[in-house]
């Protein structure tokens, strides 16, 4: 039988995703998410040892174009877009100095 | 009670003869619009300065003699994830609410070309995940033949907007099913392409090997239509195929005589209500009676179907929407490092169902799950494929149902994404195997609520696939047909 996800697998889960939860979230993200993993419980438990994998429905490997210079999309309009903006740039706050 | 024509074939083969104007027809469906979208909500918004333009345009080409287009003077609604230049497109998400996006996706370019009239972006689940438009942060929308009911999803607002006469055509796309389903929850047909046929260019991603863009219409040759004018290579998407649009509109009435069509067996028995299942035969006798050999055909991967897109849709989610972080367009809230400012916008930005997918994905591509799950449903999609391939070596078309149940009530499967997610049975294998398929309106449930027979195809085989829908539009009950 498989180990069910825990609560402090799903809080690890978010803070790689970049989510911050509430207590409230957690439990339930925490009954949810186990509930799908378990229903997929059908595919992890299969031996596809000699199966190759499939990412994509295409067989499609370096598509080409000709190198030809092509109007973009205007540079004014997509800063326009932008929450903070700075000389042309998009704004952040401090990067520097953040815990790694 | 309006006396104007209703199908887009009908209107744009009158615009273009200058016996009717784009205004005209515009006007027509506005006012359709004014009188129901308080009830349905297909729209996120309804683009009237931008369509009396375009239907101005229009009319102005044919004044001079000129030709507009196969779509002149057609009303077209936009599923709100396809970007439109200038005008707000939000994916129904607050993450993204006030964006304006600096260019068209190349559908739109197609559309607006061929002489469409745009007229709205409409509702969708956040960023099309969900079966139902419930997950709309900008609340549902309704299914117009009961409103009682959800319009299915994620494209609920397309399927609802061509159901509730607000425009004869509109376009949305499909990952698992998202217009499929809600074709056939809303008696509407809808249709998923040859992954690579349309352009993605443009459609916000949301699993970016299986998301493929198509439309929805009341008959079968408006599809066909629309097809043909957003079909073809763009060289924007790497993944669009090199061949020329394909030829639908001529072969649709060549009838089913002599083809062999296939009733999937996994997909007709536990899950699938028994009013549902019974349409799909119904469906299968018809064809046999216009001459089709039908026959029942195994696919037992797509048992497994639903596991393997639930571990790979999500993963490719996760990374694809790793892009809302603030930083360069939509919502930001403010905190002091940009680490902070990225989870505390993401958190405030997104919906529920999208930070379950989101953690699901990360979940199944983190280190010590990624072979047991991400990599486990790859190999499935595989199994998928060959199986697919065995069925079309016996058959040229397969049949199933669309919907396992008819459209169902706001909040009964809200609470359990499991069973939501158990919506996309029928639907998910096409997309993991990248083949094309359609949802065709085939009379009521017992409940009188519309039902929708599936049909599918191999890969580019959409000229046989139009032919089959064509014949079961012509033999289906009337959906007020008594239930026996």
């Amino acid at each position: 039988m498989p180990v069910r996800l825990t609560r402090d697998e799903v809080a690890k889960v978010a803070d790689l995703a970049r989510l911050q939860l509430t207590d409230a979230d957690l439990e339930r993200y925490t009954e949810q998410l186990g509930a799908v993993l378990d229903h997929a419980e059908d595919v992890a438990s299969l031996n596809l040892d000699d199966v190759p994998p499939t990412s994509h429905p295409l067989p499609l490997v370096n598509v080409l174009r000709a190198d030809v210079i092509v109007e973009g999309v205007d540079r004014e309009e997509v800063l326009s877009q932008a929450p903070s903006v700075e000389d042309r740039r998009f704004r952040v706050p401090a990067i520097l100095g953040e815990e790694p | 009670m309006s006396s104007l024509p209703t199908t887009a074939i009908e209107i744009a083969s009158a615009v273009r003869a200058g016996s009717l104007s784009a205004r005209e027809v515009l006007d027509d469906h506005l006012s359709r619009i004014e009188e129901r979208e308080g009830e349905i909500h297909a729209f996120n918004l309804v683009m009237v300065d931008e369509a009396r333009a375009a239907a101005a345009a229009v009319d102005a080409i044919v004044a001079a003699g000129g030709d507009p287009g196969p779509l002149a003077g057609v009303p077209l609604a936009l599923k709100d994830n396809l970007c439109t230049r200038g005008i707000p497109t939000t994916c129904s998400s607050r993450i993204l609410e006030g964006w304006r996006p600096p260019y068209d996706a190349t559908v739109v370019q197609r559309v607006n070309a061929a002489g469409a009239v745009s007229i709205g972006k409409t509702n969708l689940d956040e960023f099309a995940m969900g079966s139902s438009t419930e997950n709309s942060a900008f609340g549902p929308t309704r299914n117009p033949r009961d409103i009682g009911r959800v319009p299915g999803g994620s494209s609920g607002g397309s399927a609802a907007a061509v159901a509730a006469g607000f425009a004869p055509i509109s376009l949305g796309s499909d990952t698992g099913g998202s217009i499929r389903q809600p074709a056939a929850l809303c008696g509407v047909v809808g249709v998923k392409p040859t992954y690579g046929l349309v352009s993605r260019y443009g459609l916000i991603a949301f699993a970016s090997s299986l998301d493929q863009i198509g439309p929805f219409s009341t008959t079968v040759a408006d599809s066909a239509l629309l097809l043909e004018a957003i079909a073809g290579h763009d060289n924007r998407d790497s993944t669009s195929i090199d061949s020329p649009s394909p030829s639908l509109l001529e072969s649709l009435d060549g009838g089913v005589d002599g083809l062999r069509i296939g009733l999937v067996t996994e997909l007709m028995g536990e899950g699938i209500a028994p009013d549902v299942a019974a349409r799909v035969r119904q469906a299968a006798d018809a064809l046999t009676a216009a001459g089709a050999q039908v026959g029942e055909v195994s696919v037992p991967a797509a048992a497994y179907g639903l596991s393997a897109y639930y571990l790979i849709a999500p993963a490719e989610a996760s990374s694809n929407l790793a892009r809302y972080d603030g930083v360069r367009y939509g919502m930001r809230v403010d905190a002091p490092t940009t680490a902070e400012m990225n989870a505390a916008t993401r958190s405030a930005g997104f919906g529920d169902e999208v930070k379950r997918r989101i953690m699901l994905g990360t979940y199944a591509l983190s280190a010590g799950y990624y072979d047991a799950y991400y990599g486990k449903a790859l190999k499935v999609r595989t199994l998928i494929v060959r199986d697919f391939e065995r069925a079309y070596a016996d058959f040229d078309l397969l049949l199933t149902p669309t919907s396992p149940t008819t459209a169902f009530r706001f909040g009964d499967k809200t609470a359990d994404p499991l069973s939501m997610y158990l919506n996309d049975i029928c639907t998910i294998p096409t997309n993991l195997a990248g083949h094309p398929a359609m949802s065709v309106p085939f009379g009521g449930g017992a409940d009188g609520m519309p039902v929708g027979v599936q049909l599918l195809a191999p890969a580019l085989a959409e000229a046989t696939m139009f032919r089959a829908a064509a014949v079961l539009e012509a033999a289906a009950p009337a959906l007020d047909e008594v239930w026996s």
